[in-house]
């Protein structure tokens, strides 16, 4: 194994820590980076792909341990549609492998490039969560090792506490070193997706829960930049997947050829340099543009086919794209809040973030339903997904807002999730998961980690 | 596990940078040290006199955040230097900048005295001790392609004197050694600046024989030198103008200089 010292980076670019890498390839290696790390005095992170927009696979001046070489699928059961898999396969591995045999992971992402021990990690969430719940819930079972030297197997039912603990749990508690994963049966490689318009911020959170019980999937834009009555207007997409015979072909449409993001735009330019073209709009004024052409090309009600991996996996339609951000790169603020507060609280969120001069260029909203992990960022209501873009001259007020920003969603009763946003306290964390669920939490950590191995920045942040 | 210090943790939008000031406890060190602190940097103070650190250390945190910490450590003991360097980055939680400054000045007391002994610190202190430190700080910066070293050379590494061989040998080697690095590490996104300080009003002038011409406060020195880590300069003379002496001084011919009393 070798070690190299790296500058790593969150996904949105605006934070660099250097560590250790290491690249461990089995159990026996991530036992001996253990040793390792106990001989220098230093801690462990396990990082995936890196597509937090936060700290939680940084561990600065420490070790990181990069899981993406053990990316096997061990197990697939096309009959079952039970897969194992290492950590280190990213779900882009995972769907191309199950959904020519008509399996689709029961939770993505937006992004196919995250690894399933990223997935755990962080416990997400995707575009079903009204339905189907987090990625966890589709667990059947994990392998992972303790800091203490231990060999665990956990599920819903053997070693409960800690299944509820380490799926979502951040890798502060283990490290994960197999995972078994049930898949959704589908009878078509396309899914039925209306479109339709909303117009103001009370009937997007309507058409959210209204469209949630007939539908699979449900996911709102926000146009952040308008206001006063239009404020919170957007458009909603609602998919549903089809039922087996309603697709006369679905050998065909399951095939990966006609899943796959096509790499070039119009068959000639290449996508991957899109973001460069990007650049000159990612200001004030040409993403209130883009914002408003984006809404006035969403007023027709529409409703059209569209392949599983084009619908889910909008953040990799435009590789890179976060480069676009410029220099300081972009975070993330991202609030979940109960269904009946959500309205109150976001219109105060957008209006004060208008306000400052520093709107959002991407707002994104979702229907939640609470969940059984510890560590839950889940609850019985909305999320909405603010991006905005760093820079030297806003940062510092741009901090202060979104500490205005966590006030307002505390005071709603609302919660975050880690996977996102960089600049919550542990003052802030402590609020929304309550003394209680810390104190359980910090118990298991002892249990499992006695002498405070596993630590990453963010695990410093919100329990140091 | 050692039980961490808390710095001020970096986030996206405070995000805090890190520099290792050796030779902190006073002087231009702790001058650069209270600096750094005011322009958001967190600060890993090294030198020898622990209650003069740790005092520093409580006048920048004073503010209430967390900015700076002690590492009590005498630059002549080299093998502690790579794991007391680890554990600071791990502590810090990164490394953008490492300052050397620390250096003693031992005249032999008087043109015509000899004194090997106090040769042997300067050059354990100011060059070997330079090294230690520099040599592993190097390797992580071209390993990570990123980061800045600063070394405090003098105007006196310019040119062999009469009056203490040892010193200007000593501070030659450094600024050797330094231009050196940034020949390796320049091709790898690291700066590396070479600061030549003329006289700075502080302990150590107290030891200089000899006129002491353009003497300035130490905290002009420091201005000058926070300038030119902003600008990623490659090398600056201390008050400026003396990168005009010094270039008429290193033209003097040998058979001139020699025959020169200073």
């Amino acid at each position: 194994m070798r070690t190299t010292f790296t500058q790593l980076e969150n996904f949105g670019h605006s934070l660099k820590a250097p560590a250790y890498l290491i690249q461990p390839r089995s159990i026996e290696e991530i036992y001996s980076v253990f040793k390792q790390a106990r001989q220098q005095g230093l801690t462990v992170t396990a990082r995936g792909a890196g597509r937090s927009y936060n700290d939680a696979a940084l561990n600065g001046g420490g070790i990181v341990m990069d899981f993406t070489a053990m990316d096997q699928i061990l197990e697939w059961d096309p009959a079952a549609g039970v897969v194992r898999c290492e950590p280190g396969v990213t779900l882009e591995k995972l769907w191309q492998k199950v959904e020519p045999d008509g399996w689709w992971p029961p939770v993505v992402s937006g992004t196919m490039r995250t690894t399933l021990g990223g997935c755990l990690s962080a416990n997400i969430h995707g575009k079903n969560n009204f339905k189907m719940g987090t990625i966890g819930e589709h667990v059947k079972e994990f392998t992972a090792v303790l800091p203490t030297g231990a060999e665990i197997t956990c599920s819903p039912k053997k070693n409960g506490d800690l299944f509820h603990a380490m799926i979502g749990g951040y890798g502060m508690l283990g490290i994960f070193t197999s995972v078994t994963l049930q898949m959704k049966r589908i009878h078509s490689g396309l899914l039925t997706v209306d479109a339709l318009p909303v117009q103001n911020l009370h009937r997007h959170l309507s058409a959210l829960q209204d469209g949630a019980p007939n539908n699979d999937y449900i996911v709102g834009w926000l146009d952040t930049f308008a206001s006063g009555s239009a404020l919170g207007r957007g458009q909603i997409h609602a998919a549903r997947y089809i039922h087996e015979g309603e697709d006369p072909s679905p050998q065909g449409t399951m095939k990966l050829q006609n899943q796959i993001l096509p790499p070039r735009i119009f068959g000639v330019f290449p996508k991957s340099l899109l973001h460069y073209f990007m650049k000159p709009f990612a200001n004030n004024l040409g993403w209130r543009m883009v914002n408003m052409a984006k809404y006035v090309a969403s007023l027709r009600t529409h409703t059209f086919r569209q392949s599983h991996a084009a619908f889910h996996f909008l953040l990799d339609y435009v590789p890179n794209w976060e480069r676009s951000y410029g220099r300081g790169g972009l975070i993330q603020y991202q609030s979940f809040l109960p269904k009946e507060t959500a309205e109150a609280a976001w219109a105060e969120l957008l209006s004060l973030s208008q306000k400052r001069s520093m709107p959002s260029y991407l707002g994104v909203t979702k229907r939640h339903r609470p969940d059984q992990f510890l560590l839950t960022h889940a609850v019985d209501g909305f999320s909405l997904a603010l991006d905005f873009k760093v820079t030297d001259s806003t940062r510092a007020k741009m901090r202060e807002m979104t500490f205005e920003f966590d006030k307002i969603v505390i005071a709603h009763g609302g919660r975050f999730y880690f996977a996102k946003n960089g600049e919550t306290t542990a003052e802030t964390a402590l609020a929304f998961y309550g003394a209680e669920t810390v104190a359980k939490f910090k118990k298991l950590k002892k249990r499992c980690d006695p002498n405070g191995l596993l630590e990453s920045d963010l695990h410093r942040r919100i329990f140091g | 596990m050692t039980v961490s210090p808390n710095f001020t943790p970096s986030t996206p939008l405070n995000p805090r940078r890190h520099a290792i000031v050796v030779g902190a406890s006073e002087g231009m060190g702790a001058a650069l040290a209270r600096r750094l602190a005011k322009e958001g940097f967190c600060v890993a103070l090294v030198a020898r006199q622990k209650e003069k650190l740790e005092a520093l250390a409580t006048e920048i945190n004073q503010g209430g955040e967390s900015l700076a910490l002690a590492y009590p450590h005498d630059v002549s003991r080299y093998e502690e230097v790579p794991g007391l360097l680890q554990k600071i980055v791990a502590d810090l939680g990164g490394l953008d900048t490492f300052i050397l400054m620390a250096g003693v000045n031992y005249p032999p007391g008087g043109n015509e005295k000899y004194n090997f002994e106090n040769d042997r610190k300067m050059v354990e202190i100011n060059l070997i001790g330079a090294m230690a430190w520099l040599s592993p700080v190097a390797e992580m910066f071209q390993s990570a392609k990123a980061g800045q070293i600063v070394g405090i050379a003098s105007v006196a590494g310019d040119r062999g004197r009469v009056g203490n061989p040892g010193y200007n040998t000593s501070k030659a080697g450094l600024a050797t050694y330094l231009e050196a690095l940034r020949n390796r590490l320049t091709r790898h996104g690291v700066n590396v600046l070479t600061v030549k300080p003329g006289f700075v009003k502080t302990e150590m002038l107290k030891a200089a024989v000899g006129p002491t011409p353009f003497a300035i406060p130490v905290e002009k020195a420091v201005d000058d030198i926070y300038k030119a880590m902003r600008q990623r300069r490659q090398s600056i003379y201390t008050p400026f103008f003396w990168q005009y002496i010094m270039l008429v001084i290193r033209h003097i011919p040998s058979f001139v200089f020699r025959r020169l009393s200073f």
